[in-house]
């Protein structure tokens, strides 16, 4: 039954109905935020911006006429979107001082509904990454780090010092989001995915990650990696919360012409009770090299749990999946080669004080503003380009894309409704150990599970699962077809009502409880 | 087969971002070798693909002006800048040779 004006956070209905206020809310998350600074989650707070859009929201609702779904709701950007008047970083020296002139469509659209902007968050430079580990301002800590349930799993040494080198990471390379929105700072926060960027740190933080389809949502004002795959990806505790997110931010926009035309229409998820209609495919592929044995038995366990429930469960073949790692990595660099040469110093940004020459200004201030991960694609790239590898290197890549993507038209055109596949090999490492294998090797390990979702511009969708032997996230990827979000989402928010994620418990969280808080019983916020 | 000093130059001409070390240049090697994986593809016939999009019409909208007129936010963010100009260094001036550059390369 269709319900009048029912696209709404659980948290809407607490603002709607007087019982907490959006200043109240956003105090509680500003303060939340000074109470979790060890996160390094938050690269920019912006403290009385954010209350003040609060007041303005505090004022809408007294006179019962909020903007929308999102007025009042707190929330949070990765620092690779553009934001007005607010310094947006990419976590580089390069962009380190740069006050955005503009807002990215999807700020907009977030702002025009009322939403709270808390501030920008943390994420490995440029977007490089799958840790959240190689930004300037430093790495972000999984909240979960400081859980109970880690800090019982781990084996009692002798002193705390040991929760300080324990920690472990949020994935990457939207790890400031994740983590924002896993230590309850904000209510959704918005991540990119170029090759996993969203889905990974959900999986490793414990939160929904929603990477929808290239060409819903508008990338205008995303600080590009690769235009061919980037997307904005969304982060909330719960699915309904995702849908809510994505109600407001799919659409045409003039202002990005890679966006379809078709008309998109928010919609409420609807309970499925019965999934005796559903095909879900099971990748074998995804059975990758280095898949913990954990999460291989909770994939399993999913299936089964699907099929108990009677819908069809059955192996499909993804063949080119092995290659999408070496394909995405050349048009990675090629992409990320052409994107990175705006940055030269004249228009905005870092400049070098190196001055007898354009060209030598240029190099000088591409030097001291890139990290190595962001020189070393550059160089990738352009060694990938140049006229004797372009055929053999970046038009093979291209070729090997279609076969990528074609292997999932098959699969889906075959009956097979949604992909179930991990998301990421294992539970979160603790940074110690992840730090020593270089980004690019990383990378190529943790990315293998998500990254063919983005050559083939599909929706996907990490979904919290269960705890692993360590006490860390385990998340399970759902994968559907192009702009089919509504029934990816459904089939999604059916299983996170079966498996019933367990709340993080987190000291800082308990002592900001309020009223508004203290109910959840899931993830989030009911 | 190992990149030589002469590509290593023309890539950093090319780019202008430098190697800075040794291991720079690795993890150039390391990249050549693992896209050569490509190789082992079979891609006859196949298409290059340059968008998932590409069976879409792309969107042209109508030639009206819409925006503009932001010259001061535009200059705001820049270091250098002379009334409405962006100011550069000299132009026209190449990149000095590898062996009168200080570059790690020159050592290579």
């Amino acid at each position: 039954a269709a319900v009048k004006g029912a696209l709404r956070f659980q948290v809407s209905a607490a603002l709607k109905e007087g019982r907490v206020s959006p200043t109240e809310l956003c105090q509680r998350c500003l303060s939340l935020i000074k109470s979790t600074k060890f996160l390094n989650a938050y690269i920019t707070v912006v403290e009385e911006i954010a209350l003040k859009q609060a007041e303005e929201s505090e004022k809408r609702y007294r006179r019962g006429m909020p903007l929308g779904a999102l007025d009042g709701i707190p929330i949070a950007v990765k620092d690779n979107f553009n934001t007005a008047g607010i310094e947006t970083t990419c976590a580089s020296n390069m962009l380190k001082g740069y006050i955005s002139p503009y807002n990215a469509t999807v700020v907009q659209k977030l702002l025009d509904q009322g939403a709270v902007l808390l501030g920008k968050t943390n994420l490995d430079e440029f977007a490089m990454g799958s840790g959240s580990t190689d930004g300037v301002f430093g790495p972000v800590r999984n909240p979960w780090s400081y859980s109970r349930q880690y800090k019982e799993k781990s084996v009692k040494k002798s002193h705390s010092e040991d929760e300080e080198s324990n920690w472990v990471i949020t994935g990457g390379s939207s790890g400031g989001s994740a983590a924002a929105v896993s230590s309850f700072t904000c209510f959704a926060a918005l991540g990119s995915d170029t090759g996993g960027s969203t889905r990974n740190p959900a999986a490793h933080c414990g939160v929904v990650g929603l990477k929808p389809t290239y060409g819903l949502i508008s990338r205008h004002g995303l600080i590009p990696l690769v235009n061919s795959m980037d997307v904005p990806g969304i982060l909330t505790r719960c699915v309904d919360d995702a849908a809510v997110m994505l109600g407001s931010l799919a659409g045409h926009d003039p202002k990005d012409s890679t966006t379809i035309q078709d008309n998109f229409k928010p919609f409420e998820l609807p309970s499925l009770t019965d999934v005796s209609k559903l095909s879900i495919g099971i990748p074998k592929e995804y059975h990758a090299p280095g898949l913990s044995s954990e999460i291989l038995a909770l994939w399993s366990k999913a299936a089964d749990l699907f099929k108990n429930a009677g819908a069809k469960v059955i192996e499909v073949s993804l063949p080119h999946t092995r290659y999408s790692i070496v394909c995405y990595h050349v048009l990675c660099t090629a992409e990320v080669a052409s994107n990175m040469a705006r940055f030269d110093g004249l228009e905005y940004g870092h400049r070098s004080d190196m001055n007898k020459s354009t060209e030598s200004m240029y190099a000088a201030t591409r030097r001291e503003g890139f990290n190595d991960v962001v020189r070393g694609r550059i160089l990738s790239g352009n060694y990938f380009l140049l006229k004797q590898n372009y055929e053999n290197y970046f038009v093979k890549a291209q070729k090997v894309r279609r076969l990528i993507a074609d292997d999932f038209v098959k699969v889906f055109r075959s009956g097979v409704d949604i992909l179930l596949t991990p998301t990421t090999l294992s539970d979160a490492v603790p940074y110690t150990e992840f730090i020593k294998e270089d980004n690019r090797t990383r990378s190529t390990q943790d990315d293998i599970l998500t990254q063919a979702a983005n050559m083939a511009g599909l929706p996907a969708i990490n979904v919290p699962t269960a705890l692993s032997e360590r006490g860390l996230p385990l998340g399970l990827q759902f994968i559907g077809r192009a702009f089919q979000e509504k029934q990816l989402l459904t089939v999604a928010k059916w299983f996170e009502k079966q498996v019933k994620f367990p709340m993080i418990q987190l000291e800082e969280v308990k002592r900001h409880n309020c009223g508004v808080f203290q109910h959840q019983k899931s993830a989030s916020f009911s | 087969q190992t990149v030589t000093v002469e590509m290593l130059d023309h890539l950093e001409h090319l780019a202008l971002v430098d190697f800075r070390d040794s291991e720079g240049v690795e993890r150039l090697q390391k990249a050549i070798q693992f896209a050569d994986q490509l190789h082992e593809v079979n891609t006859d016939g196949v298409e290059p693909m340059d968008s998932v999009l590409e069976d879409r019409c792309l969107y042209l909208r109508e030639d009206d002006v819409t925006e503009g007129n932001c010259m001061k936010e535009l200059l705001k963010n820049a270091r250098e800048k002379v009334e409405e100009y962006f100011v550069a260094p000299p132009g026209n001036i190449p990149l000095p040779k590898l062996e009168e550059r200080d570059t790690f390369l020159q050592g290579f």
